[in-house]
């Protein structure tokens, strides 16, 4: 077999290979969702995010508008300062809301945004005032063992 | 006595100091090998011949075997996932498997097995019917002339070889999870897309391929080139090629994805 035979099947091998790369980075990971689009970045504090990671779904109305940037703990108030990437074409108003929300039962977690009224809208910078925190299941069972047992103690008193 | 202390010593004591002398020995001769590919480099078509023997001709069992991983992937993966309801989740399932673990160490696995012995032995062969002497006397320097090519060769094709197989294995998991079982094909594509990153996953999987290449080449080259002038030799060199490569990825494996996805 003579060389020019070797250099075509080795070009084909490498074309093959790379045609696999790109099929892995387009067709079965996220790079063309990967920030290509420009985003304003704005933070939310929030007391608990539970589950919450970074590049987390930003949704507004169940669709994405931006990803999770960056969550680290406020030192001064101990609460989640959680910063937003929203995409520019989405405007939000000043006094939206943000909440965190799990996806089904077992899903991930992600920040849904309600939008308010208000005229002026939410530029980079800003930050979000109204929030709510994950809703963590330990702490919904602990409070209705709690009710629960509040309930049963008035019923136990008159027995004595 | 006195005597048959001495032997047992010598029993333990021979085969640890052979191990060791091997190992250095094995360590100059890597670093002999990238020393003389500078050269190599400029001589590209000596690569491109090896890039045909480890890469082109291992092609076939690479993506048949990355289509059947696939397949049984998708089967598997859908009796378990459909327990929990969480059938929509294959994609992800088989795409994590594959681009992660199976990809890089089967494929390594398999490139050791095919390409590897076959290297050693066309080394030790060349070696036993003196060819590489022959070349000295020439002054052409062996290791520049025969290994460093065939190390250069299954260091490029074994990250193409491991890409190919997982490329093919998410088309077996897709032909059996979408087109025979009926998963949703929609939600198969869009789950995975959601959940595979293109540097934790993908780009990870790509490095370990990287290091089984050199792992796998080096010790194919070496083990043809220490090989015994003698048909046991040569077929000893062989059997310990495909052993030693095997548990060289396996072990790697482990060290490189305690690395990689400890917190991801």
């Amino acid at each position: 077999m003579n060389r020019r035979l070797y250099d075509f099947w080795v070009g084909l091998f490498v074309v093959l290979g790379l045609a696999a790369l790109v099929f892995l980075a387009l067709r079965v990971s996220n790079v063309s969702s990967g920030g290509a689009k420009p985003t304003y970045r704005v933070t939310a504090a929030f007391d608990n995010i539970g589950g919450l990671k970074v590049r987390a779904p930003i949704k507004s109305a169940g669709v994405l508008v931006g990803r999770v940037s960056n969550i680290h703990l406020d030192p001064q108030t101990y609460r989640a300062l959680v910063t937003l990437d929203i995409e520019q074409d989405y405007h939000f108003s000043r006094d939206s809301s943000a909440e965190i929300l799990t996806s089904g039962v077992l899903g991930d977690q992600y920040v849904g945004i309600d939008p308010g009224a208000d005229e002026t809208m939410l530029k980079g910078g800003d930050r979000i005032n109204l929030t709510s925190s994950a809703i963590v299941l330990e702490k919904l069972i602990s409070q209705f063992m709690f009710s629960k047992a509040a309930e049963n103690a008035p019923q136990a008193k008159p027995a004595q | 006595m006195l005597d048959w202390m001495d032997r047992r010593v010598r029993a333990i004591g021979a085969p640890v100091v052979d191990a060791l002398e091997k190992l250095g020995f094995g360590f100059r001769f890597f670093m002999a090998v990238l020393w003389h590919s500078l050269g190599v480099f400029r001589r590209f078509s000596l690569i491109t011949r090896e890039i045909y023997f480890t890469g082109v001709l291992s092609l076939v069992i690479i993506m048949v075997s990355g289509l059947f991983v696939g397949m049984v992937l998708g089967l598997q993966g859908y009796d378990t996932l459909q327990r929990f309801g969480a059938s929509e989740a294959l994609g992800v399932l088989v795409s994590l498997s594959l681009l992660r673990e199976l990809g890089p160490v089967v494929a390594g696995l398999l490139f050791a097995s095919r390409a590897g012995s076959a290297i050693t032995a066309e080394i030790g062969l060349m070696k036993a019917t003196e060819q590489l002497s022959a070349m000295e006397v020439m002054a052409v320097n062996p290791v520049a002339r025969v290994i460093a090519p065939r190390f250069w060769g299954g260091v490029i094709s074994m990250p193409l070889l491991a890409t190919l197989f997982s490329a093919a294995g998410i088309i077996g998991g897709y032909l059996v999870g979408v087109v025979l079982i009926g998963v949703d094909s929609g939600s198969f594509w869009a789950q995975m897309q959601a959940q595979v990153d293109l540097y934790n996953d993908v780009a990870n999987g790509i490095i370990k391929s990287v290091v089984f290449g050199i792992a796998v080449s080096i010790i194919a080259v070496f083990e043809g080139f220490d090989a015994p002038e003698t048909a046991e030799g040569v077929s000893g060199a062989t059997t310990r090629t495909v052993v030693t490569s095997s548990l060289v990825i396996l072990g790697l494996d482990v060290v490189l994805t305690a690395f990689m996805f400890r917190g991801v």
